[in-house]
């Protein structure tokens, strides 16, 4: 039905698209890169824990803030292919961090004042 | 898979493909059935919540208890707010007349993802059962307001889960619309629609589309949290266990208050196609009124904290969040004051949609200035949990996107359905309904301004007299939307045939026959002005036969050659 009647209406966007697509994932990934990414995954996972039981007072929410903002970047980064992306898809990305920090200082800094 | 050209020969409406019957719809991805499903399930949550309002009403016309017990009051109470929010006044004008005019006001075929809008009404439909389904399993249906506030929704005894289940449900649905909206917008507009040539619907829908999908996450995740400290203790927001309940507030309004805007924006929408039609001139102030939805849409994201300045949330917030929450009122002026200059000087047919429309800035902006009394600080805290809260949202929320939900019924009602309702009938309704809800929701402000607190089952015997009027004004409001879907459903069946062009519209889908065809164009149509001109057309529909080269998109196609 009308998923059919997209298809003339789409077909050079779709190409154009393809090939954006095929050259931004022309890229090869070694097994390496990926375990030692891991690795840095878990050994920030391990800061987290470890940092949870020590007494940092106001520093507390924002060490832990800086460790999960850095993991989320590799993981976008490498496992999410975000290196690998066009710069459109790089500045959404960058939109939606800017209105999730924009979220987090106005809510925690309720928390700071009170 | 369909025959282009037979597909074109027949409305949606009889066209039959694959499947036939029931299936055919069921399993249909055209934007227009599915438009239409969406209508159906809406209307029948807004019928069921009208009637939880209407009941809530009839408890408070005595002190006391009348129909209901206080337990039940709080359980209705619950419902009316959760099934008129989530299910109704949410997907209503996006789900239902954004699927459906979205794609012909471009000049496209279909949304981008067919198979992915067919989903999300199934979404829609599975969140729905679930709100239905807490009802009658369990300790019965929930009784913590819509807003799941903690820590009394992680303790109540009644089924909190799964209501927060459905919401969390119906939340994916809002997020795949609004995803499916934005990559339409981007990637299937005709050749020669730019930004700026865009109908203001498309802008509202636009502008809602990103907030559905940027805000909605945030209130899944938070209705998880809640279902995980119910479940699992977790902490996150009980106080008893080291959490902050502040914290759910701040969460569940980061949505919440921009849901406000998913809710009136599009409505905003219709007000600026609307206008230009019945005023028979081009809008005044288009890209303010284009940009005044983006800005809108900005700045509503970062007033949330003006529903918390009695919850003890720091001086500093609220001092930020109140001198925010002023600056919302700048786009939304634009809007006001560029719609009532589209008025002036105006060759204006009065018909049932323009009433509506002009019902609707009346109260919208009596709705759009008390909220200014709640935005500052010192009158918020007097009349905070009051009546005077009820009657703004309810100004905003039903003043504003219900009465704006039924002109567009009006509006469109000829393109969807091919029919003609009754123009006078429509108009004593429209009256009925204005006059009814004023005298329903108006004695709300005074009420609350006396210190009536919402949320009670019971009152002093000085309010006796505004509840007698307010539910007075419910059996007058009621009426008169009995009326006016009585009108419209005797037009879907015995009303006159609708032209192609029955209010004079210069938008594309009034080039469209009604109802339009299965795939809205022969050839997808070039376009060469705005979308408000009435002295020359701005839309060449058949481009082909003109030897006009239109592969490319809208980004190569040669404006001058079109013109």
């Amino acid at each position: 039905m009308s998923e059919h009647t997209q298809t003339g209406e789409i077909t050079a966007a779709q190409a154009a698209h393809s090939e954006e697509h095929g050259q931004a994932h022309a890229h090869q990934v070694s097994y390496g890169t990926y375990f030692m990414v891991w690795l840095g995954l878990v050994a920030l996972t391990a800061v987290t824990v470890t940092i949870a039981g020590i007494q940092l007072g106001s520093l507390t929410l924002i060490t832990a803030m800086l460790i999960a903002s850095v993991k989320t970047a590799l993981v976008g980064y490498h496992f999410m292919h975000l290196k690998y992306d066009n710069i459109i898809i790089k500045v959404f990305v960058l939109v939606c961090l800017v209105i999730f920090l924009t979220f987090w200082v106005l809510t925690f800094s309720d928390l700071s004042f009170r | 898979m369909a025959n282009g050209t037979l597909a074109n020969e027949v409305s949606y409406l009889e066209y039959q493909g694959k499947h036939k019957g029931i299936m055919g719809w069921l399993l249909s991805v055209d934007h227009k059935r599915i438009g239409l499903m969406y209508l159906m399930a809406i209307l029948i949550f807004f019928f069921v919540a009208m009637t939880l309002g209407v009941l809530m009403r009839l408890e408070m016309l005595t002190p006391g208890e009348t129909i209901m017990k206080p337990s039940t009051y709080n359980s209705v109470f619950t419902l009316h707010g959760v099934i008129m929010v989530f299910l109704f006044i949410i997907p209503a004008i996006p789900a239902v007349f954004g699927n459906f005019m979205l794609p012909i006001q471009i000049g496209a075929k279909d949304v981008a993802f067919p198979r992915l809008n067919l989903f999300s009404w199934y979404l829609y439909m599975v969140g729905a059962v679930l709100a239905v389904f807490s009802l009658f399993v369990g300790e019965g249906p929930a009784d913590t307001g819509w807003t799941f506030y903690v820590p009394y929704s992680i303790r109540s005894a009644q089924n909190v889960t799964l209501t927060t289940m459905a919401a969390f449900v119906l939340g994916f649905s809002s997020i795949l619309t609004g995803l499916n909206f934005v990559v339409t917008i981007h990637r299937l507009r005709a050749p020669g629609m730019t930004w700026f040539r865009m109908p203001l619907f498309v802008w509202g829908l636009y502008a809602t589309s990103w907030i559905q999908v940027l805000a909605t996450p945030v209130i899944g995740i938070t209705l998880a949290l809640i279902m995980l400290e119910r479940f699992m203790g977790i902490g996150v927001f009980d106080p008893a266990l080291g959490g902050d309940p502040i914290l759910y507030q701040h969460l569940f309004w980061i949505y919440s208050h921009p849901a406000v805007y998913i809710m009136i924006l599009p409505a905003m929408g219709v007000v600026s196609e609307i206008l230009p039609t019945f005023s028979r001139k081009d809008i005044f102030g288009y890209k303010q009124i284009a940009i005044s939805s983006l800005g809108i849409a900005l700045i509503g994201y970062l007033v949330w904290g003006h529903h918390m300045f009695v919850s003890g949330m720091s001086d500093t917030s609220r001092i930020v969040f109140s001198l925010l929450t002023f600056l919302v009122a700048i786009p939304t002026g634009v809007k006001i004051f560029n719609w009532v200059a589209t008025l002036y000087k105006a060759s204006i047919k009065f018909s049932a949609p323009l009433y509506y429309v002009l019902g609707f800035i009346f109260i919208f902006s009596i709705g759009g200035l008390t909220g200014l009394v709640l935005g500052a600080l010192a009158t918020d805290i007097h009349v905070t949990d009051t009546y005077f809260v009820v009657a703004h949202f309810h100004y905003v929320m039903f003043g504003g996107m219900g009465i704006m939900f039924f002109a567009t019924m009006h509006y469109w009602f000829p393109k969807v359905f091919g029919k003609m309702y009754n123009e006078k009938i429509a108009v004593i309704a429209c009256t009925i309904i204005i006059i009814g809800f004023n005298v329903l929701y108006f004695p709300f402000f005074i009420m609350g301004y006396m210190g009536m607190p919402r949320r009670y089952y019971d009152y002093l015997p000085q309010f006796e007299g505004w509840h007698i009027l307010s539910t007075v004004g419910s059996w007058i409001l009621v009426s008169g939307i009995v009326f006016m879907f009585g009108n419209l459903f005797y037009g879907l069946l015995k009303g006159p045939k609708a032209a192609v062009n029955p209010w004079g519209g210069t938008t594309l889908e009034w080039k469209v026959p009604s109802p339009p065809p299965l795939e809205n164009f022969d050839e997808i149509p070039v376009v060469t002005g705005g979308p408000y001109v009435h002295d020359k057309p701005t839309y060449i529909m058949h481009p082909g036969k003109e030897g006009i080269n239109t592969n490319g998109g809208p980004k190569t196609i040669n404006q001058e050659a079109a013109l």
